[in-house]
């Protein structure tokens, strides 16, 4: 049976073993090296993907902070501004402001002829001009009168050439601007009266169908209010429900179903909650749509779980023996609980609430659901009020074609990575300050 | 449609917040009232006492708030539906015998009318009249509302007063009422549970009841529309969901290609080569891409990654369409790679060091012992992180909205555009809708069958994962 010759055993009779093993190892070591390869490999692959996601959201976004101005001479002319003399505040509100700007840029160009070619050239400057002025009016009645040069907003189109983004090469007729609209910018540019300016339009303005007049203002308010409601729901009921379910729930079947529940509605399709919210809310209580509060709520559910959880595993990480003292001295078990264990297991809790909020944050698929999507020009000022959040504003304006609105989308997108970091921040430094070893 | 009013109709908002606030100062007052009461019945002699003074306090407080809280949020759950019974009882009779829904839609102007916004249609004489009614039976309704939560919460006061002795056992009331909260508070998962899948069980039969579900599951045509008049061109929707799965799966499939290698060598990488100090700035650099909003993914897929595709696509001389399944799945494979790394990383570190040191006692490589005896050790957890990953693809919403298509393809084509299921939830229920018509319900049909599916993808994962920790603890 056993014969040396039908088995690989004779090999291992006459020749060294280890020269068996020597044979292989350069494979195997080569296997090694490319093995070790494909890691690093992956791992460049995800952190490049991180690093080219940033540079280029940055990249795109950072012009959006400046903003083109140019600079036009205006002469306040009573008879457009207050024609009948009695500074009456209504006559100064309703004039035709539009008409000093024309008037202005007619000025500046006097060759400029014909109704479209002026209209051409109306078009360099943003409506948002002729507001302008009648605020620095309504401020400021004395400028009645006065020539003044006054620094006003660029439309979209000038704000776009100037930061160097249509290609000029191209035809007239394949990019947004005219050939004599680009030779007057380039005439303004050489006398200096245009000019970039830091954007406050972008945090101050709520949303505009005209790029250079949208603002996350409104959005941010939105945001405000909406992680508002949803933390002062979530956290109060997240901190109650993980010191019942750790501290005082007997183990039965009741309280395996509230943990396997919470379990199950950390993994749930955030969607599904929008859903819940426009099924449950908006039209079984009748809550108004696109309201902050509606929002508010439907994301306390969807950060619920996460909170609990964390604040299970802040309590877990208290020592018992804590609770062994506060019991031995008398307390009743509530007051063990509210006096020792919970302002020792606060900080965890607090750092899985500010992940929660980061990630509410950031959540804009729920609220698609509830209305939250419309097109809102005012900011909102209070919980009813119809409104947006930053994260939908961002798919909103991702949706627009003009260049200058991917530019602010990008920038949006910056803010809302800016309050992402800044949360995640101070969790981490919570976590680094109070995190106690026992 | 149902008949409800708002909980909280314009008006109304600022005179709750005064309730609340006042009954909050009222909650206050009771409880140094009830210390106070305490100190007294006590003479001075604390010991004398079952309770700390706060504790009668807080019993003083919660006789204060807790009735009144309860009867006014019964309250303003009744009020507008009884308001509006009232008003259209009042009616002269050829409105009241209106059918439904004109009634509805009657009632729902004279709210808006009520509360100053635009109607849809110029109001006549009975309506004024009505939103008149309307407006007086707020009113008196809020009056008494004021005076009934007001003069609860003093009884309240008062009943705790007297009650307390130094007998009294507050403290354990006081837990009590805690402990009861408590329980409340911690059965809000379940009710969520509930309500989500009572509300999309609901409209889901609602459309089963128009589209039989053997035609919602099986069919390969996906046209979500519903005709105004009968004789509409082309007014028959069709609701076969067929494509909108495929769509699905072909995207959340190129995502695992992405994600798995990734995400997988990553964390082999991390536990089993890396140096701790370049696993302590790797690890959480790699968690970023979990970190950032799912729009901001959108955003990258639709306006970077899909044009280059198209462009990459079409120098090779292939037919790309610019809103291809590729670039949504590919974007996503990369939102995924921290899920599946992060979760087989925990995994790995799982399998005993002693199973490691004996296959290097042996003499086998670092890579052999990966593959030979960590991976195949590792491999149900590894399934059932990647099952998690697999549902959260499913589940993922704003990638696929702004970067995926509409149009329901019924294709295998990584290059062509598909829709997938949550696509067309979106874009259902966003913008102006009925609620009855077949196109909202599918989204709810749609919702259920995403629930479910995500979560008999979760209960497998999790089962699969305990098993494995089981097995090794």
């Amino acid at each position: 049976m056993n014969k040396p010759s039908d088995s690989a055993a004779p090999d291992f009779r006459n020749r060294d073993i280890k020269t068996i093993v020597n044979a292989g190892l350069k494979r195997r070591h080569a296997a090694e090296r490319r093995f070790r390869w494909y890691g690093l490999i992956a791992i460049s692959l995800g952190l490049a993907f991180v690093a080219l996601m940033f540079g280029n959201i940055i990249s795109k976004g950072y012009p959006a902070f400046w903003q083109t101005y140019v600079q036009l001479p205006i002469r306040f002319d009573p008879t457009v501004i207050d024609p009948e003399g009695h500074h009456d505040p209504k006559a100064i509100e309703s004039a035709d402001y539009a008409a000093l700007v024309r008037a202005g840029l007619r000025d500046l160009f006097p060759a400029v002829q014909g109704r479209t070619e002026l209209r051409a050239l109306y078009d360099l400057v943003s409506s948002d001009a002729a507001y302008e002025l009648r605020r620095r009016v309504i401020a400021n009645p004395a400028l009645i009168g006065t020539s003044q040069e006054v620094w006003l907003l660029a439309s979209a189109t000038v704000d776009t050439l100037v930061k160097g983004n249509i290609d000029r090469t191209l035809d007239e007729t394949e990019r947004p601007i005219k050939d004599n609209q680009v030779g007057w910018i380039d005439k303004l540019q050489a006398s200096g009266k245009i000019e970039k300016q830091f954007n406050t339009i972008l945090f101050t303005g709520g949303d505009s169908r005209e790029p250079e007049q949208a603002g996350i203002r409104g959005a941010l308010m939105g945001s405000f209010y909406t992680l508002l409601i949803t933390f002062l729901l979530s956290f109060p009921m997240g901190v109650a429900t993980a010191v019942y379910l750790e501290e005082f729930a007997p183990k039965n079947r009741w309280t395996d179903l509230i943990e396997v529940n919470i379990n199950n509605l950390a993994a749930v399709p955030s969607i599904v909650f929008g859903l819940l919210g426009l099924a449950v809310f908006i039209n079984f209580f009748g809550l108004p749509r696109s309201a902050p509060l509606v929002g508010g709520l439907v994301l306390s559910l969807m950060t619920l779980p996460v909170i609990i959880i964390a604040g299970r595993a802040a309590l877990t990480s208290v020592p018992p023996s804590i609770r062994e003292a506060a019991l031995g001295m008398g307390a009743s078990k509530l007051q063990m609980v509210g006096h020792h264990v919970l302002p020792l297991a606060m900080p965890g809790m607090l750092t899985g609430a500010i992940i929660g909020m980061a990630r509410a944050l950031g959540e804009s698929a729920p609220l698609l659901m509830i209305g939250m999507v419309a097109f809102i020009v005012d900011v909102p000022k209070g919980l009813m009020d119809p409104a947006t959040v930053l994260p939908v504003q961002i798919y909103l304006w991702a949706d627009l074609p003009e260049r200058a609105f991917v530019e602010r989308t990008s920038a949006a997108i910056m803010v809302l990575l800016a309050f992402m970091v800044l949360m995640n921040g101070l969790a981490i430094i919570l976590r680094k300050r109070f995190e106690r070893r026992w | 449609m149902h008949i409800v009013g708002g909980i909280l109709p314009s008006g109304n908002r600022f005179m709750l917040t005064y309730l609340l606030l006042t009954l909050a100062l009222l909650s206050a007052a009771g409880y140094y009232l009830g210390r106070h009461r305490a100190f007294a019945v006590a003479n001075g002699q604390l010991r004398n006492l079952h309770s700390l003074p706060g504790f009668y306090g807080s019993y003083t407080a919660l006789w204060c708030g807790l009735p009144a809280l309860i009867v006014l949020a019964i309250w303003m759950v009744l009020q507008p539906g009884m308001i509006v019974d009232w008003v259209v009882a009042g009616m002269p009779p050829e409105l009241r015998d209106l059918p439904p829904d004109r009634l509805n839609l009657m009632v729902n102007d004279l709210k808006n009318l009520v509360s100053g916004n635009i109607v849809s249609s110029t109001p006549n004489a009975a309506i004024l009249e009505a939103a008149n009614h309307y407006r007086n039976l707020q009113t008196i309704g809020n009056a008494a509302l004021w005076v009934v939560v007001l003069t609860l919460a003093m009884a309240g006061i008062a009943i705790g007063w007297r009650k307390i002795s130094p007998t009294l056992r507050a403290r354990n009331r006081v837990e009590q009422v805690v402990n009861v909260l408590l329980i409340a508070s911690s059965t809000i998962a379940i009710f969520t549970t509930l309500g989500i899948v009572l509300s999309v069980l609901f409209e889901s039969i609602r459309f089963f009841h128009k589209i039989p579900i053997s035609e919602f599951l099986f069919g390969l045509q996906w046209s979500p529309q519903t005709a105004l008049r009968a004789d509409q061109i082309g007014s028959s929707g069709a609701f076969g969901a067929v494509p909108l799965f495929t769509g699905t799966l072909l995207i959340s499939g190129i995502a695992m290609l992405v994600a798995v290698p990734i995400g997988l060598m990553s964390a082999l990488y991390l536990s089993e080569y890396a140096t701790p100090r370049f696993r302590a700035t790797a690890k959480p650099a790699l968690e970023v891409l979990a970190g950032i909003p799912t729009v901001v993914y959108g955003f990258f897929a639709a306006l970077t990654v899909a044009p280059l595709i198209r462009d990459l696509g079409s120098a090779l001389g292939f037919q790309v369409a610019s809103e291809s399944a590729m670039a949504a799945g590919l974007v996503m494979g990369i939102m995924i790679i921290p899920f599946v790394s992060s979760l087989s990383d925990d995994v790995i570190n799982a399998v005993p060091q002693s199973m490691r040191d004996g296959s290097y006692a042996l003499g086998a490589t670092k890579s052999e012992t990966i593959k030979r005896v960590l991976l195949p050790a590792a491999l149900p957890g590894i399934v059932g992180s990647i099952l998690l990953a697999v549902s959260r693809a499913i589940g993922e919403t704003m990638i696929v909205v702004m970067a995926a298509g509409l149009s329901a393809n019924l294709t295998a084509n990584p290059l062509a555009a598909v829709t997938t299921v949550t696509v067309q939830i979106v874009t259902l229920l966003t913008g102006d809708q009925e609620f009855d018509s077949a196109k909202t319900l599918a989204a709810f049909a749609l919702g259920l069958m995403l629930f479910t599916v995500t979560l008999i993808l979760n209960i497998i994962a999790l089962q699969v994962v305990r098993k494995y920790r089981e097995q090794y603890e």
